[in-house]
């Protein structure tokens, strides 16, 4: 029985940080450009096809692929501000909703046309890491580092450098931001870049030892809200915690009652944490 | 009546429906019922989804969850319980009506994105929730025992019946809606939307009025939802609470222009004729949701609100009429 919690405490904890980079980067777009970005899903789906394109036709190794993918991520983000969000940034929440689900929409119908909703995987083994009573595929372990390489890298980009620091500016004043000559326009665009290469990153990463569909985006959207939440609307760092609680809660709950229970307790942790904490887990109390 | 003829906001969208409605029944087609029944079905869901969405301004992306536990509600009333389909349909509304003031006293404290998260998250915890429910038949649902049809004059009359009802309830949920914009209650919801601090300062109990515009939208999903499942034959979680369906939903309710009596209706036919559309047509069959989703963004960029808002917009002499 220890045996199994410690087994199934350590695979949800590995699979939870790499949740946690998709929601950070759903947390951080917004964070910066105050839009609830519904087409996260769709480019986490787009990235796990563009490494299946790349290790599968072009023949690179996953890891080398990966960069690509997360470049193709910021591209795709940049591009989705300045045609859809752009010119509802100041309406109400609900324009912005609508216009990312739209681009939602528009991502997955044809992707569907080229793709079909069967599943794909991506080929590719690292052997197991055997300790103790617990075995672990390789690629989750790699999975693992790179995406607690990642947050590190975040961190560093969002205090350490000068681009970092306007996007915190605009973060916290937009306005005020832009009288000190930071173009704001231009910084929310990046933020939002930045946040989908997140998804596309994490994306590519589950690529490496999970099946999926052009619809996978949908789940694994659907985590990211939970893990932002409670880790805290737009803290960056909060969601790759909240990431670990969701992950460890996937591997714990399954070993008591059914799986099939999961979701419930997920979402109704959610909805418990969003009334009772709504600053997440850790934030501070309003 | 010629007060009624006075108030053209209220009798433009009713005449709208009545005729669209009455079709099937002077064709006696089968067909053009089962299409206009979805049809009627998104007519009703949007304008009283409009109520909350529209009036008091809070974005909902459970709307689909009333018309989920209505259902599922409603057909173990009948199934099970073998109640008369009318119990039914009050047990569903009860306990849409239920949901939403629990709902109503919880997560309407919450307000912008942090509300359209809970609601979302309340869909997914329901649906997760009643997958794993026993009496509910859990995954794989329930079906009817089609003995049932026979208390209603077998299927084919069953059929005409839920229609009727159905075109019925579409009807009252526009009045609804025209009702609760011309009274002090709605003016409270329109503060409300406006500036919600200001709204409270003004006297408006906001806590109340919210709670009771979300009850209102949700009573009659509640119902349709019994209708739906009944008509259909059989339910399961992932038919009773898609997040798509509210999605589209709101997407009808923006269409139109959100706000107005009219709008809702004119959105959700139109949207529904589109999608029925390019179902249908080969070219665009695989490529519908795209080009769904393409119109929805141009519409969100360029004429956020709605055909009715920009026709008020552009017209000011038709303000009068269409509410």
């Amino acid at each position: 029985m220890f045996d199994q919690l410690v087994a199934s405490l350590v695979d949800g904890l590995l699979i939870g940080v790499v949740y946690g980079v998709a929601a950070m980067g759903l947390t951080l777009i917004w964070g910066v450009v105050r839009v609830i970005n519904l087409a996260h899903g769709a480019i986490i789906a787009m990235a796990m096809f563009g490494l299946y394109y790349l290790v599968g036709r072009v023949g690179l190794n996953p890891y080398v692929a990966l960069p690509f993918v997360a470049l193709g991520g910021l591209v795709a983000g940049y591009v989705i501000y300045v045609v859809a969000v752009h010119r509802v940034i100041n309406a109400p929440p609900l324009a912005s909703l609508l216009a990312t689900f739209a681009v939602n929409m528009m991502i997955i119908g044809t992707a569907t046309t080229v793709f079909t909703t069967s599943p794909y995987s991506v080929n590719f083994d690292l052997g197991r890491v055997t300790a103790g009573s617990i075995t672990v595929p390789g690629t989750r372990i790699v999975a693992t580092v790179a995406a607690i390489a990642v947050g590190i890298g975040l961190y560093l980009f969002l205090y350490r450098s000068r681009t970092g620091r306007s996007i915190r500016a605009v973060a916290n004043n937009r306005d005020a931001a832009e009288l000190m000559g930071i173009p704001s326009s231009r910084i929310l665009a990046f933020s939002f870049g930045l946040g989908t290469m997140l998804a596309a990153a994490a994306g590519a990463l589950i690529a490496t030892f999970f099946p999926f569909t052009v619809l996978s985006g949908d789940t694994y959207q659907l985590k990211s809200f939970v893990i932002v939440v409670l880790g805290g609307l737009g803290n960056p760092i909060g969601a790759l915690v909240g990431g670990l609680v969701l992950g460890s809660l996937e591997g714990l709950v399954p070993v008591f009652m059914s799986a099939s229970w999961v979701p419930v307790i997920e979402f109704g942790l959610f909805v418990v944490i969003l009334l009772a904490r709504p600053n997440g887990l850790f934030g501070a109390r309003r | 009546m010629i007060r009624l003829l006075k108030r053209p906001g209220l009798w433009i969208p009713i005449v709208l429906v009545l005729v669209l409605g009455m079709i099937p029944a002077v064709t006696g087609s089968a067909t053009l019922r089962e299409g206009l029944f979805l049809l009627l079905m998104f007519v009703a869901l949007a304008s009283s989804l409009n109520i909350l969405l529209g009036y008091t301004g809070y974005v909902s992306f459970g709307h689909i969850v009333f018309f989920g536990i209505g259902g599922y509600v409603g057909f173990y009333c009948l199934n099970v319980l073998h109640a008369p389909l009318v119990l039914a349909c009050a047990a569903g509304a009860a306990a849409a009506g239920l949901l939403a003031l629990g709902l109503g006293a919880s997560i309407l404290r919450l307000r912008g994105a942090y509300f359209a998260l809970a609601t979302l998250g309340i869909n997914e915890a329901l649906r997760s929730f009643v997958s794993n429910f026993g009496p509910f038949g859990g995954p794989i649902g329930m079906s009817l025992d089609f003995s049932i049809y026979r208390d209603y004059g077998g299927p084919g009359q069953a059929l005409w019946l839920t229609y009727f009802a159905l075109l019925a309830l579409t009807i009252v949920v526009i009045a609804m809606s025209y009702a609760v914009k011309s009274s002090k209650f709605g003016l409270g919801l329109l503060s409300i939307r406006e500036d919600e601090d200001a709204a409270a300062v003004m006297g408006v109990h906001a806590p109340r009025a919210k709670t009771m515009a979300l009850v209102l939208s949700s009573l009659v999903p509640g119902v349709i939802g019994v209708l739906f499942f009944f008509k259909n034959g059989n339910i399961e979680p992932a038919d009773a609470f898609r997040l798509q369906s509210s999605i589209e939903i709101i997407v009808m309710v923006m269409l139109g222009g959100f706000g107005t009596v009219l709008g809702p209706v004119l959105g959700a036919a139109g949207y529904e004729r589109l999608r029925s559309f390019l179902l249908t047509s080969d070219p665009f069959k695989s490529l519908q949701l795209s080009i769904a989703g393409f119109a929805l963004l141009l519409i969100i960029l360029f004429i956020p609100n709605g055909i009715v808002g920009w026709l008020r917009a552009r017209l000011p002499r038709v303000r009068g009429t269409l509410e």
